[in-house]
């Protein structure tokens, strides 16, 4: 039996979201005996990710779609893919037995948007359960996630042959490489990964790729940044959050968002942190303007340290911060970024 | 064109939930339940296609009790103009309820399918992609825009991680809606007095022909670790000096 794990990449680079997976599927393996795990990357011209995927410890196959219906993820194109390669890879390995015996006992990929597209479509393709956004492993089929925009941690056991899963990738800490200094040249050498690259499948034809507006930023990612710093509808404007970006470049820290100052036009949806948003899990992560509503906090309470810094000394996010300033954000923000600039 | 909106009925999002003494899950009893946040923001979508002639029909559909019925007029009210309760009283997983709405589907016959991205009770993001790989119909989730451009094809706008990523799917077509998809109307009196002539047909997972079967077993439900109540600080030297010294994260 194996574990597949869906990487999840823009066809460059491997996401940083896919080595907190591998995290979670090696812990999952530790309940299984005899288990491997296998990487799917399905892409187009995403030889760059293969190369990465190489020099990750622990796997023992990295399976390759590699064609140009892929370009873009289409989960009606990807779900058939991830069945075919589950009933096929049943069928060659247990011919002696039971077709239903797939080599296959988790499916795991990230709960980015990618991966909740996808994998709910493959696990009613198969006829099985999703267990969605896990935050820790209990055994080979439980699994701990939480419910009612993390109000609670509902334990959920599986009674599915195939567990069809999705990462919240904030709670575990991402694998690492094996060899960050080697080069491409010398992985290929070195390496022991079979890569086995898989037949082209036919495109759906009931979808197609338009186009992408993606937001450009030189800051770093948001669910993985070390430090996040996010301003509420107490920013007042969308010029105002310079003044976030000011201060985020200090700290190399991400910038994010609340809904209010999503839908008050202040950044780009992307940004949003929260139950319906991003999920992030910082070391430190910094409060602006933000009243913390549930859904908000939803997203935010895996940080090691909250700062909240707001004019309300009712604000609900002053339950859940570590240190509370009760200040206006506009004397703050400058005086903080011209401390630290000074410490820099 | 038919459309088919699928309706949850959750705990009302402003309610602060609170875990079951005997971690068997939330206090449900005496909270007060709505329609789930996202459900209502693809019923007005599908309203609004009417509104603009896009649309002939809006049929809303839901699983759940009795009491569902209370969602279900306040969505008529809202503009459907006719409703399906799928009445039952037990636990529906995210795969039986596909199961069930794919054969509401191949009834009715719609030529789109909107569902909310998420319910917030379960939070579990899966139906509406279900229901889409059950009927082979392909999806847009997480819909921000939605428009009908040629003839057979929708335009979906979807809020992907790095941004916005646009789509055309070929109809039918299984539709799942964020939150910025649009803003729902308010309901009036005289809405709610003519959704109260409307009809909600009834009917129950048996006489479907789906036997719920549930995969999943939930052990126990917690309430989440609380975090230590944190520190007031008095000035931007203060918070500086405890992130460095007590901190350690700058």
């Amino acid at each position: 039996m194996a574990i597949l794990i869906v990487a999840e990449h823009d066809n460059h680079t491997l996401q940083a979201a896919t080595l907190s997976v591998l995290t979670a599927a090696s812990e999952i393996a530790t309940h299984i005996s005899d288990t491997e795990l296998h990487l799917l990357i399905i892409g187009d011209e995403c030889q760059p990710v293969v190369a990465m995927a190489q020099g990750i410890t622990g796997l023992s196959k990295i399976l390759v779609a590699d064609h140009q219906i892929h370009q873009y993820p289409l989960a009606e194109n990807i779900a058939p893919l991830i069945v075919s390669l589950v009933q096929e890879q049943g069928h060659c390995n247990d011919e002696h037995q039971e077709f239903d015996k797939t080599q296959y006992s988790h499916i795991i990929t990230s709960a980015g948007t990618t991966g909740k597209d996808y994998q709910p479509r493959v696990a009613a393709l198969l006829d099985v359960a999703q267990i969605s956004d896990i935050i820790s492993v209990e055994s080979a089929d439980t699994f701990n996630r939480p419910i009612y925009a993390g109000k609670a941690i509902a334990t959920v056991q599986s009674s599915d042959a195939i567990k069809v899963l999705t990462v919240r990738s904030s709670a575990f800490t991402a694998a690492s490489f094996t060899a960050g200094s080697l080069t491409t040249e010398l992985l290929a050498i070195e390496s022991q990964v079979p890569v086995v690259a898989l037949a082209a499948q036919a495109d759906s034809g009931k979808s197609a790729f338009i186009k992408a507006e993606l937001t450009q930023s030189s800051r770093p990612e948001l669910t993985t940044a070390k430090v996040v710093i996010s301003g509420g509808r107490g920013m007042k404007n969308a010029d105002n959050f310079e003044l976030l970006y000011t201060l985020a470049e200090q700290l190399n820290a991400a910038v994010g968002a609340s809904r209010a100052a999503v839908d008050a036009g202040f950044v780009a949806n992307d940004l949003q942190i929260g139950q319906t948003g991003k999920i992030v899990a910082p070391d430190l992560y910094i409060a602006v303007g933000i009243s913390g509503a549930i859904q908000h906090v939803a997203g935010i309470t895996g940080s090691k340290v909250i700062v909240a810094i707001n004019n309300d000394p009712d604000a609900p996010i002053f339950d859940v911060a570590d240190y509370c300033l009760v200040a206006d954000l506009f004397e703050v923000l400058p005086e903080l970024t011209a401390v630290l600039k000074a410490k820099n | 064109m038919k459309i088919l909106v699928a309706v949850k009925r959750v705990v009302d999002h402003k309610v602060n939930v609170r875990v079951k003494a005997d971690e068997t899950g939330i206090e449900t009893a005496n909270v007060k339940m709505a329609i789930n946040p996202f459900c209502e923001i693809a019923i007005e979508q599908a309203v609004r296609f009417k509104e603009q002639g896009s649309a002939d029909e809006v049929v809303l559909v839901c699983i759940g009790p009795k009491e569902a019925d209370v969602q279900l007029r306040a969505g008529l009210a809202l503009g459907a103009d006719r409703a399906i309760l799928i009445r039952t009283d037990e636990e529906v997983q995210s795969l039986d309820v596909a199961k069930i709405l794919h054969k509401i589907v191949q009834e009715e016959l719609p030529d789109l399918v909107l569902l909310g991205k998420q319910a917030i009770d379960t939070d579990n993001n899966q139906t509406g992609q279900m229901l889409a790989a059950l009927t082979n119909m392909p999806q847009g989730t997480f819909a921000s825009d939605i428009a009908f451009t040629v003839p057979n094809t929708v335009k979906v706008t979807r809020e992907v991680d790095g941004g916005l990523v646009t789509l055309a799917l070929s109809l039918p077509a299984v539709i799942t809606v964020d939150l910025r998809l649009n803003i729902p109307r308010y309901i009036s009196l005289p809405n709610i007095m003519k959704a109260k002539r409307k009809v909600i047909t009834m009917t129950s997972p048996d006489s479907l022909g789906v036997s719920l079967s549930p995969r999943l077993t939930t052990l126990k439900v917690e309430s989440p670790p609380v975090r230590q109540a944190g520190v007031k600080v008095a000035d931007v030297a203060e918070l500086v000096d405890k992130l460095q010294q007590q901190a350690k994260v700058i």
